[in-house]
């Protein structure tokens, strides 16, 4: 900082930032592709003026100072671009001469983050590494009176059901009589969770359409995707692909004036119909794509004027309750495709889900109940919403499973439930605890996005700048500059690659516990953990 | 792994044929308990067909509250299968006071109900007992129903029988399952033991019930009193096939598509497979996983074995017309019917469902794949 730089209550050091660039002018050649990647500009080329004492060691004459300049990169530390630990500078860099770095420190930058009066927004996630998934354990292996099934030799049956199930006698009577069943779909119990095409970036949508196709028809899993609420461009609409995906409408019904009008020329049903009431990342709040990412490709899906932010609200807006909005939503949605797609709603978990669910099972049309936890994901929200409103997706899930079981409708409405599922990199664990616990299937977005593209987001502070349009690897980017960084083609590999590898370890935790012809749903009597207090509110084994 | 053996014979078997082998197949059960389901019955009891039977074991002081509760039922013992003892049990036999067989007669204001609804008041009564039983631990109640006796003991199958002198003629009976059961609890609560009953279907297994938990929350919401106990998680089967039978209506054939039901590829080329699938979607939470052998009776007398998805477990049919026995294995098939053509013998595998009907003419193998019979 110069000499006579005011100092604002803003002014801030590097210290007090939460991400610290080092960089060695040792190594750096000042090529310039650091300062050219970075996505938010905080590292520019810098001029550092340099004292060296002169001291003659023969004493021949007097000491004295030589001044000198060097060039090299200097963080900026203006709130409005501070780093967002991204790496991709340390990625770029061709002799590894920077790399940023957390801060030991409790972070001043947080303070100053609402300048102008605008609270914090961004994208990501909650800020917590931390999940009760991840401590559960899988206890009841079956070692007493019969051999462990072979995860790799014998026959496995991973497949779940979307769709309003019956009871076993009306269904027979109907089957007798003739009439009309609800439709019901099998599909993979992993499913990708809601992530809009204005969200994504052309290539990432692209890459993640043609993966979900080729696991369907060369692998033979029934892998389903849920569009998020920003429309589905329209030749998917129209090709035979569309039976993989489930189409997503939320508040803003962005998208769905093309989708209505592309009906008659659809040559497939649709998987499923999913109505977003809520978001586990920003439970209450609405959708919303910042400006920086509506440019002509994505006003003309959505329909709507290029450059301007678009705020779904967080209520739908033509209805007064969850109970009318529910039930007028799923029947005029029913009614659009003849009655043959399910539709069900997705909510974010709360406390209030009980109600929710209940009013489903008096609804028979109600196909499933998604609920995303806390730990969701989403492209822009504000922050005090990511990391301080929701409700862990576990025990949300558990309450809602065992209230259909004393109901006697566990097998009627499956629970999908996401949120957070694989955030450190257990995707197999946490998907097997949550089915255990009661789920029929989840639903996953962030873990594709790292999994697939590679997002350096993380919960400790890192990237998380989806809203803005600058993803470092074109994942969240609508600017060709930027998304030309992802190969279509990459991304439908790397998701080929992490649902096979999928499949194989949740056979490694099901085979174990003798568990192969169907999905464990509700086999809480496998679960366990080292913690009293969630072992008792979840109903599984405390074991230390 | 316990040792499962089962007859059905158009002439009354001593129960002690059954025992005798289980012994044969001693290397699979570790002698820690028995039990004995008898239908179809010869001796004297073979005059009182449709009147409910007792069977359990009692406490003097269990009597006496039986006995008492029964008369203000309204129920009068009719007829008695006296087990005489000898004073001191063998070793590893707890000592009891009382082995009770006793047929009752209805009570008058029974005899303009329905079928069903005696059926389902029998359940009541049995419940009842058991739970009075429960809390003063003075009776255990196996089962209460026409044309059935059923005997749970713990010990060494074989020695319990000599001990109870189960070789006398009058439980001779045309349909006998056994169990011989290798323990795996430390203490051993005689209504864990198989068989287990209700309504007249009762089934016996060996292996372990992996889908246990799941399957009991779903049993227990489907408001039929009967589906309870729980105390085996092999229990659950006979409420399984109670279910296909008496809620869906279906046949014996349709419950191996319950418990363990086709891949969605072989659905696809069966004649019923659009009904398979219903069937599939709406039980999915009945499906066990195995490993299993069921032996099961219907209240026909009907006699069936069938497998898991695997065929994880031993299990072998044999017989000749007259005469087929159901044995975890040949050695217990080969000690009661040595002189049988052995190459008609047969081992269900994964889709099988081994069937003898009442009239004891054949084993009819009912394949998963075939077409099922057509509904009533």
């Amino acid at each position: 900082m110069s000499a006579n730089a005011k100092i604002t209550p803003s002014t801030l050091s590097i210290k007090d930032l939460p991400w610290q660039i080092a960089w060695s002018q040792e190594k750096c050649t000042l090529c310039g592709q650091c300062t050219a990647v970075c996505p938010v500009n905080a590292i520019e080329a810098g001029v550092f003026r340099k004292r060296i004492v002169d001291v003659d060691i023969n004493a021949d004459r007097q000491p004295g100072n030589v001044y000198k300049v060097y060039h090299g990169i200097r963080q900026r530390t203006d709130p409005a671009y501070h780093c967002v630990g991204c790496g991709m500078c340390a990625m770029v860099c061709p002799n590894d001469a920077i790399m940023p770095y957390h801060s030991d420190e409790a972070e001043k930058l947080k303070f100053h983050l609402n300048q102008g009066g605008q609270p914090e927004r961004r994208g990501g996630r909650r800020n917590a590494p931390s999940g009760v998934l991840d401590q559960i354990k899988f206890l009841r292996i079956s070692m007493l009176t019969d051999p462990a099934l072979d995860a790799g030799r014998h026959e496995f049956e991973m497949r779940t059901l979307l769709g309003r199930i019956l009871p076993p006698e009306q269904n027979m009577e109907i089957v007798r009589q003739r009439g009309w069943i609800p439709p019901v779909r099998e599909i993979y119990p992993l499913i990708i969770g809601g992530m809009s095409f204005g969200a994504l970036s052309p290539p990432m949508w692209e890459g993640l359409q043609m993966g979900v196709a080729y696991l369907n028809e060369e692998m033979g899993m029934p892998v389903r995707i849920s569009t998020g609420e920003g429309g589905c461009p329209p030749r998917l609409l129209r090709s035979r692909f569309l039976r993989y995906v489930i189409l997503q409408i939320a508040s803003g019904y962005f998208g769905w004036d093309e989708i209505i009008h592309a009906i008659p020329e659809m040559k497939v049903d649709p998987c499923a119909i999913e109505i977003k009431y809520g978001q586990g990342a920003k439970p209450g709040d609405g959708g919303l794509l910042m400006w920086h990412k509506v440019n002509e490709l994505i006003s003309a899906i959505r329909g709507v004027p290029m450059g301007v932010s678009l705020p779904s609200p967080p209520t739908h807006q033509t209805k007064y309750s969850i109970e009318e909005a529910v039930a007028k939503m799923i029947q005029s949605m029913y009614m659009a495709w003849g009655f043959r797609v399910p539709v069900y709603p997705k909510i974010s978990a709360t406390s209030t889900a009980l109600a929710v669910l209940n009013n489903l099972t008096r609804n028979p049309y109600a196909a499933g109940l998604a609920i995303d936890g806390e730990d969701g994901g989403t492209g822009a929200a504000y922050n005090v919403s990511m990391d301080h409103m929701g409700h862990p997706v576990a025990s949300c899930l558990r309450d809602c499973y065992l209230n259909l079981v004393h109901l006697g409708q566990q097998n009627e409405i499956p629970l999908f439930a996401g949120g957070g599922i694989g955030k450190n990199g257990n995707l197999a664990a946490n998907a097997a605890a949550l089915i255990m616990l009661g789920a029929s299937g989840v639903q996953v977005g962030k873990y594709v996005m790292q999994a697939a593209a590679g997002c350096v987001g993380s919960e400790t502070q890192r990237c998380n700048i989806c809203n803005i349009g600058q993803c470092p690897k074109g994942i969240t980017a609508q600017d060709p500059r930027l998304y030309r960084r992802l190969d279509a083609d990459d991304v439908a590999q790397r998701l080929v690659d992490m649902f096979v590898a999928f499949d194989t370890e949740l056979r490694k935790i099901v085979a174990p516990l003798g568990r192969s012809t169907s999905l464990p749903i509700g086999m809480s009597d496998a679960l366990g953990i080292g913690d009293k207090a969630a072992a008792d509110r979840l109903g599984i084994k405390y074991v230390v | 792994m316990c040792r499962l053996v089962a007859i059905t014979s158009d002439t009354p078997v001593s129960p002690m044929t059954a025992l005798n082998a289980l012994d044969v197949m001693r290397e699979g059960h570790d002698g820690s308990g028995v039990g004995l389901l008898l239908r179809d019955l010869g001796g004297p009891l073979e005059e009182m067909k449709n009147e409910p039977i007792l069977s359990g074991i009692f406490t003097e002081a269990g009597i006496r509250r039986l006995d008492s509760y029964m008369i203000n039922m309204g129920f009068l013992t009719k007829y008695k299968i006296s087990i005489k003892i000898p004073k001191v049990p063998p070793p590893g036999v707890p000592k009891r006071d009382m082995y009770l067989i006793r047929a009752y007669e209805y009570p008058e204001e029974w005899e303009d109900m329905s079928r069903e609804e005696k059926e389902a008041r029998l359940v009541n009564v049995r419940l009842a007992l058991q739970e009075m039983g429960r809390e003063n631990q003075d009776m255990i109640v196996f089962s209460f129903w026409p044309d059935t006796i059923m005997i749970k003991e713990i010990g060494d199958p074989l020695t319990v029988g000599k001990y109870l002198e189960l070789g006398n003629e009058k439980l001779n009976a045309r349909i006998i399952m056994a169990q011989g059961r290798q323990n795996t609890n430390y203490a051993i609560d005689l209504y864990a033991c198989h068989p287990f009953f209700i309504q007249g279907f009762s089934t016996m297994t060996n292996g372990e019930n992996t889908a246990f938990v799941p399957i009991r929350e779903y049993l227990s919401s489907r408001e039929e009193p009967g589906y309870t106990g729980f105390y085996s998680d092999s229990e659950v089967f006979v409420h399984i096939l109670h279910y296909t039978l008496k809620h869906l209506g279906l046949g014996v054939e349709a419950y191996k598509h319950v418990i363990t039901p086709l891949q969605d590829a072989d659905m696809e080329s069966h004649p019923n497979g659009e009904f398979l699938k219903h069937l599939k979607r709406t039980c999915r939470k009945l499906i066990i996983d195995g490993p299993n052998c069921v032996i099961g009776v219907l209240p026909d007398n009907t006699l069936f074995m069938t497998q898991d998805r695997k065929k994880l477990r031993p299990g072998v049919a044999g017989g000749k017309p007259g005469t087929w026995v159901f044995s975890s294995e040949l050695c217990g098939l080969d000690y009661i019917l040595p002189d049988r053509d052995k190459n008609s013998d047969f081992q269900p595998m994964h889709l099988d469902t081994a069937v003898v009907r009442p009239d004891r003419r054949e084993v009819d193998i009912c394949q998963q794949m075939q077409r099922l019979p057509r509904l009533h």
